[in-house]
């Protein structure tokens, strides 16, 4: 069915192509204009769709990109190229200044935060003199090349639509890349993110300044365009209009952009024929119009019109991951005495509540240990400490013979150190084989150049193979092309066990991987681990399931109201008296 | 700059910064219980002032129009929802709440409007028509929406603030009015006289916000209101409707707007979309307050009317710019207050195409 879809795009590219012979002048310069804002849109399908981060101040990046071209060209006199050149860094510069104080906002301080840039920006365009203050800049010269020159509304269309093209082609192999699906994974919290050694800041950061540059690209090619700018189209408005423009089209897609900006520049412009024909008032009708046409959209179709589309057209039939290369494994430590993670004297307290109490023990490299307690003994905390989700008041965790307790959640990842949740956290919008990727991460090493120009396809297709392999190992492997999100729950937690196996770890932690499994799904499961003790991989298991815990660990701590109870063999944990009574309460 | 001219500024600053306060309130208080960060408060502010102004100068008020435009909206959406849902004897009650209670303020003024009114009913049918239009507003855009993320709500919100400022600009023209002052009293402290009217600010904002303060502490509704603010599901447990509370503080923000519109009216020239820009700022202050804590939030508006009077002094060109700057900073510094951020990390994942 995979042709279906590539006809879709030959048409469109095909449309594009001979637009110009067949439209007159006049909608050639509504298509330059859709394709302009459509820069700036899919920045912010990169940002806010994908990434999850909502920005109001896009059309002021436009601006800048803007008023760097205009002030080179029609002030100093410069080439347009040169102009492209101080647009990118100009714009590049500003959002990594800006991400870098704004982006560790949390909620909805981000998005305000962009309101607040964005008015501020608006007023500069507009109070500083070099750019003749709310007059503007005009004279700006059309863009040539060499001799030719692209004033002409048709030479720009190609220019715009061309340079479109293949900027859209860029992002779409960079999303299918390494780096790409950490960004599609950015929405939906960063406790998982960080658990993948994923550094979530500088994520957020790298599409921040990629939204930033495409809205740089939109602004040089609109100054050269109109050739004039004011401050005007730059202000918070036209930033709403452009977030518009990418929740109508379809945040989550890069054709939204495209999508979007076509049907708020084609509304625009019949409005502008039908309602001053009715009403004096067709400026302020307008405002009213997309403000009013944005709630019903918000209310009725929050993930607009593209995917309204896909679901008419059949998925494309997923391609199966061959043998390829396999990807370098991490080195195991020798089964020795020395312990591969020392907990030392761990305590965290909330308030008065102490919810891990001074706790040590030690995990030998190679074993399975079980870690259990009745309902708010502090188990879970105590993984956090131990991955470095939560830091300890006192005592420390050693991880491989180094003290990790400052080190952040995806530093301890890095090390060797894998996870599963208590809640399971998936993208349930990711197919199964692109949530077991993102396991993948810190054993890979393609960046953001190498997944746009598509240099990562070896280490690609090994990780490819590497994913596939992991879920059939947890009985998943049919079903690689499916979303994550129609997984029954106790998939799901088979998925996210397939997730840290992808990592390679050294330790992974389990917690809770058998509630809400079949009986056929726990047996899986307990094989599964004891094939994984077999090649030397030390777990960590947090379970309530006594069965599955008894008949699998070698060793057991228990714990109890935040503090140790006892350590030993299942066997001797099942004789203690101390663990019946926290268990079944003491005997009257 | 001489003291003369830091006091000025500091009187200045501190009447502004005590309109913000409330247009600050308000927005705490609708975001607590609603979690809506309300823009177009703002608007409303400028609305109240701008009707002020048209039945001073013996003129019917655009706000008659707005009124009747959103009471309409919100009237055909309810019913279409009870029709949908099969309650028709629910009718009359929700006829009455959306068609009938806002049409009687809007008719008082029809006939009030173009005569020669006291002051004392000037401000009270101002009052009465701008009441509405808040949890009118709620109605149309944002109880549809409850259970969407704040950040849907957000953009909602910034929707709704470009639809209806449209809407003024048609209602209201785009030219702009000042309101006659309420007081021309003076007094002389040594160097610097302090303007009736910045008295009668500081003292009515104080005064309100005292208001506010015995509502949430003494009275049923405000514990009901708080109650949701706390925990939304626990509220709607203990048989608090999530949609009546809205509904009122909503109520209370369309009072907080009308005064400071009122309020602001006779010191500042404002037009249809002036309104945008004092909630903005009064958005800064509530910021400083973390949109949490009401005193904070209070000190915060200060500070803001006080940056804006300075910076105005320096630099005017340049003082919506400081102002707005500002916040990036207070916006780190709540952001560090806040913790580590895992605590608080957002779990929203909208499934695509659902509704």
């Amino acid at each position: 069915m995979r042709w279906r879809s590539r006809i879709a795009l030959g048409l469109a590219v095909a449309f594009i192509a001979v637009a110009p012979l067949i439209f007159g002048t006049f909608t050639i310069t509504l298509m330059n204009y859709i394709g302009i804002y459509a820069f700036a849109a899919l920045g912010l399908v990169l940002l806010t769709g994908l990434g999850g981060l909502t920005s109001f101040g896009q059309a002021a990046f436009v601006g800048i990109g803007a008023y760097a071209t205009a002030w080179y060209t029609a002030v100093q006199g410069g080439s347009p190229w040169v102009g492209l050149l101080l647009a990118l860094a100009l714009t590049g510069l500003v959002a990594l200044i800006l991400g870098a104080t704004t982006l560790r906002l949390s909620g909805h301080f981000l998005p305000l935060s962009t309101i607040a840039w964005g008015v501020a920006i608006y007023f500069v365009f507009g109070n500083l003199d070099a750019l003749n203050r709310y007059s503007g800049l005009s004279g700006i010269p059309p863009i040539s090349i060499g001799p030719l020159s692209l004033g002409g509304t048709i030479a720009v269309y190609f220019l715009i639509w061309i340079l479109l093209g293949a900027v859209m082609l860029l992002c779409h192999n960079l999303l299918d890349s390494r780096q790409g699906r950490a960004i599609r994974s950015l929405r939906g919290g960063i406790s998982m993110v960080e658990s993948l050694a994923i550094d979530s800041f500088r994520m957020r950061l790298a599409i921040f300044v990629l939204a930033g540059l495409l809205a740089g690209i939109s602004g040089w090619l609109y100054a050269h365009v109109q050739r004039f700018v004011n401050p005007m189209p730059f202000d918070i408005r036209p930033g709403i209009e452009l977030l518009f423009m990418t929740l109508v089209g379809g945040a989550g897609h890069i054709a939204g952009a495209v999508v979007g900006a076509a049907i708020v520049v084609l509304l625009k412009n019949v409005l502008q024929d039908v309602l001053p024909a009715i009403t004096r008032y067709s400026a302020q009708l307008e405002v009213v119009f997309f403000g009013v046409l944005f709630i019903v959209l918000l209310q009725k179709a929050r993930g607009g019109v593209v995917p309204m589309i896909l679901r008419f057209l059949p998925r494309p039939e997923p391609v199966v991951p061959t043998q390829e290369v396999p990807l370098v494994g991490r080195a195991r430590p020798p089964v020795t005495d020395q312990p591969v993670l020392l907990i030392e004297h761990a305590t965290k307290r909330f308030g008065a509540l102490a919810a891990v109490n001074d706790v040590s023990f030690e995990v030998k490299p190679g074993e399975v240990l079980g870690l259990i307690g009745p309902n708010g003994a502090g188990k879970t905390t105590l993984l956090n400490l131990i991955t470095g989700t939560a830091k300890p008041n006192s005592g420390r965790i050693v991880f491989l013979g180094d003290d990790v307790t400052p080190l952040p959640p995806r530093r301890i990842a890095a090390k060797g150190m894998a996870r599963t949740f208590q809640h399971v956290k998936l993208r349930p919008n990711m197919t199964l084989l692109d949530n077991v990727l993102l396991g993948t991460y810190p054993r890979t090493r393609s960046g953001f150049i190498a997944g746009a120009l598509r240099l990562d396809r070896t280490e690609e297709r090994s990780a490819r193979f590497e994913a596939l392999q992991q879920l059939r190992r947890v009985g998943l492997g049919e079903k690689f092309g499916d979303l994550a999100g129609n997984l029954p729950l106790g998939q799901q937690r088979l998925l996210e066990v397939a997730r840290a196996l992808a990592a390679n770890p050294v330790v992974v932690i389990l917690d809770e991987p058998a509630a809400g499994l079949r009986q056929l799904e726990k047996k899986t499961l307990s094989d599964l681990l004891r094939g994984l003790r077999r090649d030397g991989m030390t777990i960590v298991l947090v379970e309530h399931d006594m069965d599955f815990v008894m008949n699998l660990v070698d060793r057991i701590v228990v714990m109890d109201f935040g503090a140790k109870l006892a350590e030993g063999l299942p066997a001797s944990i099942r004789a203690d008296a101390r663990v019946q009574e926290a268990y079944l309460g003491g005997v009257a | 700059m001489t003291p003369e001219i830091a006091l000025l500024l500091v009187q200045d600053g501190i009447s502004t910064g005590a309109v913000y306060v409330l247009v600050a309130l308000g927005l705490v208080l609708v975001f607590l219980v609603t979690r809506v960060i309300f823009v177009p408060f703002g608007d409303v502010v400028g609305y109240a002032a701008l009707t002020l102004a048209a039945l001073q100068l013996k003129q019917l008020p655009g706000t008659v129009w707005l009124v009747l435009t959103i009471a309409a909206l919100a009237t055909a959406m309810e019913v279409a929802t009870l029709v949908r849902r099969g309650q028709i004897q629910r009718l009359p009650r929700a006829l009455v709440m959306y068609a009938v209670l806002p049409i009687v303020p809007v008719a008082l003024v029809w006939f009030a409007a173009g005569r020669e009114l006291p002051m004392w009913l000037s401000i009270t049918l101002t009052l009465a028509i701008v009441l509405p239009i808040s949890p009118l507003l709620y109605r149309i855009a944002f109880q549809p929406l409850a259970d969407a993320s704040v950040l849907v709500l957000l953009i909602v919100a910034v929707a709704v603030h470009f639809a209806i400022s449209g809407m003024a600009l048609i209602f209201f023209g785009p030219e702009g009015f000042r309101t006659q002052p309420m007081t021309q009293a003076f007094f002389d402290l040594g160097p610097v006289s302090i303007s009736g009217q910045s008295l009668l600010i500081v003292a009515s904002s104080a005064l309100f916000s005292l208001l506010l303060f015995v509502m949430f502490e003494h009275t049923l509704t405000g514990k009901a209101l708080r109650a949701t603010a706390v925990n939304r599901v626990g509220a709607r447990l203990v048989g608090i409707l999530p949609s009546t509370t809205g509904a009122i503080a909503f109520l209370l923000a369309s009072a907080l707007a009308g005064i400071s519109g009122i309020l602001i009216g006779p010191v500042a020239t404002l037009y249809y979309d002036s309104g945008f820009l004092i909630g903005l700022k009064a958005f800064v202050g509530a910021i400083i307050g973390g949109l949490v804590s009401y005193p904070l939030t209070a000190i915060g508006a200060i500070l803001v009317g006080l940056l804006e009077s300075y910076a105005a002094f320096w630099d005017s060109a340049f003082k919506e710019v400081l102002v707005f700057s500002a916040l990036i900073p207070i916006l780190i510094w709540r952001s560090l207050m806040s913790g580590t951020g895992v605590e608080e990390e957002i779990e929203e994942e909208e499934r695509e195409g659902g509704a």
